[in-house]
């Protein structure tokens, strides 16, 4: 186990967090959940290297520097997640679900007849810019980002339509808007994951953003915890570890990782984190409730032992 | 004309398999309201079931269609055993259900790519490959089977459920699960019930979707298309996924013949997130009242 290997592995679960962590917004704080982020992330991968391959490469691109790309992915993703919300927003339930996986597919599809960018062949020739520090000033970016967000009014607002919609609105509320700021940032926080995507692997497929990759994100964030954010970090690193060590087993890796997935869901269902904060605050407020459970028992079976002398 | 006809024939086809397929994730969504994403790993494991049974322990066709029916219906079971009970007690939200679903198809599919291999096989030849000539149109014997094959197990379940005691109470339960309850009937036995019934389907069409096509691990991939055909018809109600799948099948068979076969499958996800934003409960669906 060499570093760049660590590296390397490291480096594309900052870039499954990126995209974690706007789903985690969607999913953890607004209570939508979507199998199309993969969509997004393919849109931002293309986009990108649309802006930043050089213009003599096939298929040609724009050869603009790193950082046009990282913004230009991000807006492309967040345009098309919003005329996405605007029509597919109001379906309920499983029903924005399916929408979404919909979406996603035919995002991909488009993509895979689009020869201009390469077709179902691919996009060779990506420019190698994710580098180690890049990702990494991304993930920070991001995390204060969506930290400070969560806490802001917006933030607010979302948590309240994922407890009750309904009560929600009548408080006052546009649940609409909350559903399409959220779905918006989410869409850019994937879009961008792609742009580092596309420029950590060089070469971008249709097939690499598949409902198999927005299963994966919304299983990450199921993982980690729905509204937590650093069960969202934590899962992303666990989940894309996870594969590599178990390369040992070759095969079998998936077929465990399946197994993982139901294990999770059947046992323990709150994530690794179960909605909490891995921060001084969050850590305070999980020993407070533990005290209290444990002081709560306690009284409880004084009084139990208490009747039985009576 | 003749092509259109031919095209017809075509797409009626490979639209009864899709029904076949399309009435499993129905009849799960009218009682649990979630989609189940296993499916498909469950029609896959048909597709290697008959061929197993044709290829290595030499068969006879009705035998192993049999066989392959009864290992996918005990699949199916098995799957809700694992992957669904605890969730079920627990009352737990529907997310919870469908991610346990992609863990069940995660772990189907990539089971089948560690034990037999992520080959493609095809099915020895059953039936003539020559076609029955009718007029100018040729019908495949193979289509002519499985078209009719779909229509009578399709006949048999709409009259399991319209007749029998245990079909009424799988109506009751997808009108309301709880107040069916406390009416006495066994839920957990309705569940089972619907589980076996999808199950059983799943395997008749894994089969003939292996010998239509070719048999391989990603099979499970394709059959969204069935899934999206049940929206289609609406999710919960069997004649409209039987309806949904064979409209899907003549309108892709259609795109692929008059348009260009790369639009074949972007036209299903179209129609899907047509039919969402115009009729989000499809042609004939159970309309939920989704609290909030």
């Amino acid at each position: 186990m060499d570093w760049t290997y660590i590296q390397g592995i490291l480096m594309l679960a900052g870039i499954n967090l990126i995209a974690v962590l706007g789903l985690s917004l969607l999913t953890g704080f607004t209570g939508l959940f979507s199998f199309g982020h993969a969509g997004f992330m393919a849109i931002g991968a293309y986009v990108g290297a649309w802006i930043s391959a050089s213009p003599t490469s096939t298929p040609a691109g724009m050869g603009l520097p790193f950082i046009l790309a990282i913004v230009g992915g991000g807006a492309a993703a967040g345009v098309v997640s919003y005329f996405i919300g605007r029509i597919s927003l109001n379906l309920k339930g499983d029903y924005f679900c399916i929408a979404t996986l919909g979406f996603g597919e035919a995002i991909r599809l488009i993509f895979n007849n689009v020869n201009r960018f390469g077709g179902a062949r691919g996009w060779p020739g990506v420019p190698s810019n994710s580098t180690f520090l890049t990702i990494l000033i991304a993930d920070v970016v991001a995390v204060l980002f969506l930290a400070n967000l969560v806490k802001s009014r917006h933030g607010r607002n979302m948590i309240a339509v994922r407890e009750e919609e309904l009560a929600a609105q009548i408080a006052g509320i546009d649940v609409f808007r909350s559903k399409m700021t959220s779905l918006v940032i989410s869409a850019v926080y994937a879009g961008v994951a792609g742009v580092f995507f596309a420029h950590y692997m060089t070469f971008i497929q249709p097939k690499m953003f598949s409902l198999t990759k927005s299963t994966e994100l919304t299983i990450i964030v199921i993982f980690g915890g729905l509204g937590s954010i650093s069960g969202s970090v934590l899962g992303a690193l666990v989940l894309t570890a996870l594969p590599e060590i178990l390369r040992a087993f070759e095969i079998w890796r998936l077929v465990f990782y399946g197994a993982a997935v139901i294990l999770i869901m059947v046992s323990r269902p709150k994530g690794l984190m179960g909605g909490l904060e891995l921060t001084p605050s969050g850590i305070r407020k999980w020993t407070a409730e533990r005290n209290a459970l444990r002081q709560a028992k306690a009284t409880l079976l004084a009084e139990d032992s208490g009747r039985k002398e009576d | 004309m003749v092509q259109f006809l031919q095209q017809l024939i075509n797409g009626l086809s490979i639209g009864s398999v899709y029904a076949l397929m399309a009435v499993g994730y129905s009849l799960v969504y009218s009682i649990m309201n979630f989609s189940n994403f296993a499916h498909g790993g469950v029609i896959m494991l048909g597709a290697y079931f008959g061929f197993f049974g044709l290829t290595l322990l030499k068969l006879p066709f009705a035998v192993a269609f049999l066989l392959a029916s009864f290992g996918t219906l005990l699949v199916a079971i098995f799957v809700e055993r694992i992957a669904y009970k605890p969730l079920r007690e627990r009352k737990a939200p529907f997310l919870y259900f469908i991610i346990s679903a992609m863990g069940a198809s995660i772990l189907l599919e990539n089971l089948v790519i560690a034990t037999i291999g992520p080959t493609f096989r095809t099915y020895p030849e059953v039936f003539p490959k020559t076609p029955i000539e009718l007029g100018p149109l040729a019908i495949g014997r193979l289509d002519l089977i499985i078209f009719v094959i779909s229509a009578v197990s399709l006949s048999f379940l709409i009259f399991f459920i319209d007749k029998t005691k245990l079909g009424k109470a799988i109506q009751a339960a997808s009108y309301n699960v709880k107040a069916c309850a406390l009416m006495g009937v066994n839920t957990d036995k309705v569940i089972l019930t619907v589980f076996g019934l999808g199950g059983f389907l799943a395997g008749i069409a894994g089969v003939f979707f292996g010998m239509k096509y070719t048999v391989y691990p990603q099979i499970g991939n394709i059959t969204t298309k069935s899934f999206i055909a049940a929206v289609f018809g609406g999710l919960g109600s069997l004649p409209g996924a039987v309806l949904g799948s064979v409209l899907l099948g003549i309108i892709e068979t259609f795109v692929a013949g008059y348009l260009s076969s790369q639009f074949r499958d972007l036209i299903a996800f179209v129609i899907l997130i047509a039919v969402l934003v115009l009729r989000p409960t499809g042609i004939m669906g159970k309309v939920t009242e989704d609290k909030a």
